[in-house]
């Protein structure tokens, strides 16, 4: 190989090392050996970081980048920007990289937050959305009637006993009093 | 235009959205003719993916007509009917030089692991899809690919995803004449993976689910021998014992994070999404394999940690091969199959929904209801 090529295949050239010094260098570097083969295309400068980049596309929209990437890539969705209490914490969900749980965990409960943001919005714009609609009831209706009315016999006792329990709880609470 | 609405987990519909735009000179913007729901949407219709933001659309299985082409198309025009695979690629960076179109590093602002993928989560780039009438398709000089005339759009639009999905899940798997491989999932993926192992040359395919009609489905499109592991004391016993006690030459996840079979994978990965969704179908391809032998994933994890038996993939000494299925590579090969009838991809279409009952769609597909296989969404005009 020669320097030129050795200079591309390195990441950080300042610390490359000169592999004709090392006997034996490259004798096993048969694609044909190489479990990765062919979806590693040998190309002998593949390991360059640097590519003929595509043009970038503006950022008109708040964009989070992993920590992880050298640059923004050349483009990019603009489906929902963040904003609200979720958008604040997608923002500190990305001071961490992939590696790391905080990451992903804070990005799983600003989805939960967002959920609710999504009903505040509805609402706030006058708009009272149709939830069991939404949830697909009409379909569950027409091809699973007894799953559905299960379903709904089990949250009617679930709602029946807590109410049940909390009207209870209330009768005690005034019963109190006049009993010391 | 009309889009989906993603409202939360468990909760879509269908809205007045502003029409996509030219954003950059490479876009195109086309007008969906046919569109999918794709087990993988299940996942962020679940709340499983981190990042999948309210407002969004889903949808990255679709085929349309470009309707307007950005400065820096050069290879397609107004009218072309096309095929867009769900990879937002650029061609041209280090992994899409190595035919990694799934990696791409130039579509994914939000992550380093996975390239741009059309309506799925900010994790995949915060792109919307399309389950809508119209989507804007960056890269659009690299990524579509015009239908051939003689292709029917129902069999196109499955040559988006599912199909080299599961024909890649086969070649990773570097099946060898003869080799007996276990599927693990009957859903679109796994039916296509069970017939993709058949041209690879398998003497012996297996397919397991927990659902009758799905592996009902299996042995008319594969043909395979099917399983439902309800009726299995255990999965992994029962393969050592079919396999001469050694195990599967090969095993392939085709479920991904939402696998049935195990209440602790249930509790911490589904319920309290505290790993990146149950991962027990993984648990038994790894254990089912015999050693030495070959596991493939194409079921789809979120990026957060899983609980796998790592340790036995060692002692096993097993191959592991898994990626978003890279289709613009795949589909030269993919399309002369359906041409000469190797694979059949429209008979696994079990239901076509018009776009404005998409809760409805989402629904039945989810709770597998009305013996759904593969929902296809028809946008209103389509």
């Amino acid at each position: 190989m020669s320097d030129t090529n050795l200079a591309l295949r390195i990441s950080n050239p300042s610390k490359a090392v000169d592999t004709q010094s090392i006997v034996g260098w490259g004798v096993d570097a048969d694609p044909q050996n190489d479990p990765t083969y062919p979806y590693r295309n040998r190309t002998e400068d593949n390991h360059s970081g640097e590519w003929r980049r595509p043009t970038q596309q503006e950022a008109q929209v708040e964009l989070l980048k992993s920590v992880e990437h050298k640059w923004l890539p050349a483009v990019f969705g603009t489906a929902s920007p963040p904003s609200g209490v979720s958008g604040s914490m997608r923002r500190l969900a990305f001071r961490w990289s992939e590696s790391n749980w905080a990451h992903w965990l804070l990005l799983i409960a600003a989805d939960r937050v967002n959920m609710i943001e999504g009903l505040v919005e509805d609402l706030g714009r006058g708009h009272v959305p149709n939830i069991p609609k939404e949830m697909g009831v009409p379909a569950e209706w027409r091809h699973n009637k007894a799953g559905l009315l299960k379903k709904l016999a089990v949250a009617a006792a679930i709602g029946g006993t807590v109410t049940g329990l909390i009207v209870a709880k209330r009768n005690a609470g005034k019963r109190e009093p006049s009993a010391s | 235009m009309r889009a989906m609405n993603y409202r939360g987990p468990y909760r879509v519909r269908v809205d007045e959205k502003a029409m996509p735009r030219i954003e950059h000179p490479r876009d195109a913007v086309v007008k969906v003719t046919r569109s999918c729901i794709c087990g993988s949407d299940l996942h962020l219709y679940h709340g499983m993916v981190p990042d999948t933001r309210v407002g969004q659309t889903f949808g990255h299985e679709f085929c349309g007509i470009v309707e307007e082409v950005g400065p820096e198309v050069e290879n397609l025009k107004a009218g072309d009917h096309v095929l867009v695979p769900f990879n937002i690629a650029c061609g041209q960076c280090h992994f899409c030089k190595q035919g990694l179109f799934g990696n791409c590093h130039e579509s994914n602002p939000q992550a380093t692991a996975v390239g741009g993928i059309f309506g799925y989560s900010h994790t995949a780039g915060g792109y919307d899809g399309g389950q809508a009438e119209y989507a804007r398709v960056p890269y659009a000089d690299f990524g579509p690919t015009i239908i051939p005339d003689w292709m029917d759009p129902d069999d196109a639009v499955l040559l988006t995803d599912v199909v080299p999905t599961g024909y890649q899940a086969a070649e990773m798997a570097g099946i060898q004449k003869g080799d007996t491989v276990v599927v693990f999932g009957a859903g679109p993926v796994g039916i296509l993976a069970a017939r993709s192992a058949w041209l690879f040359g398998a003497g012996r395919v297996i397919v397991i689910d927990h659902i009758d009609y799905r592996l009902e489905s299996v042995k008319s499109f594969a043909p395979a021998e099917v399983y439902n592991f309800k009726e299995l004391d255990d999965v992994v016993v029962f393969m050592k014992k079919t396999t001469d006690g050694l195990g599967a030459d090969v095993c392939i996840d085709a479920v991904g994070a939402e696998a049935t079979g195990s209440m602790l994978q249930t509790i911490l990965g589904k319920r309290l999404k505290l790993e990146a969704g149950s991962a027990i179908a993984l648990h038994w391809a790894i254990n089912s394999v015999k050693k030495g032998g070959v596991v493939s994933i194409v079921g789809v994890y979120g990026p957060t940690g899983n609980m796998v038996p790592i340790g036995n993939v060692v002692n096993k000494g097993l191959t592991i091969r898994a990626n978003q299925a890279s289709v613009k590579r795949l589909l030269p090969k993919l399309i002369e199959h359906v041409r000469t009838g190797n694979i059949n991809p429209k008979a696994i279409i079990s239901h076509r929904v018009p776009l404005d009952d998409i809760a409805d769609a989402y629904h039945i597909f989810s709770d597998k209801l009305d013996e759904c296989i593969k929902p296809v969404l028809l946008p209103s005009g389509a």
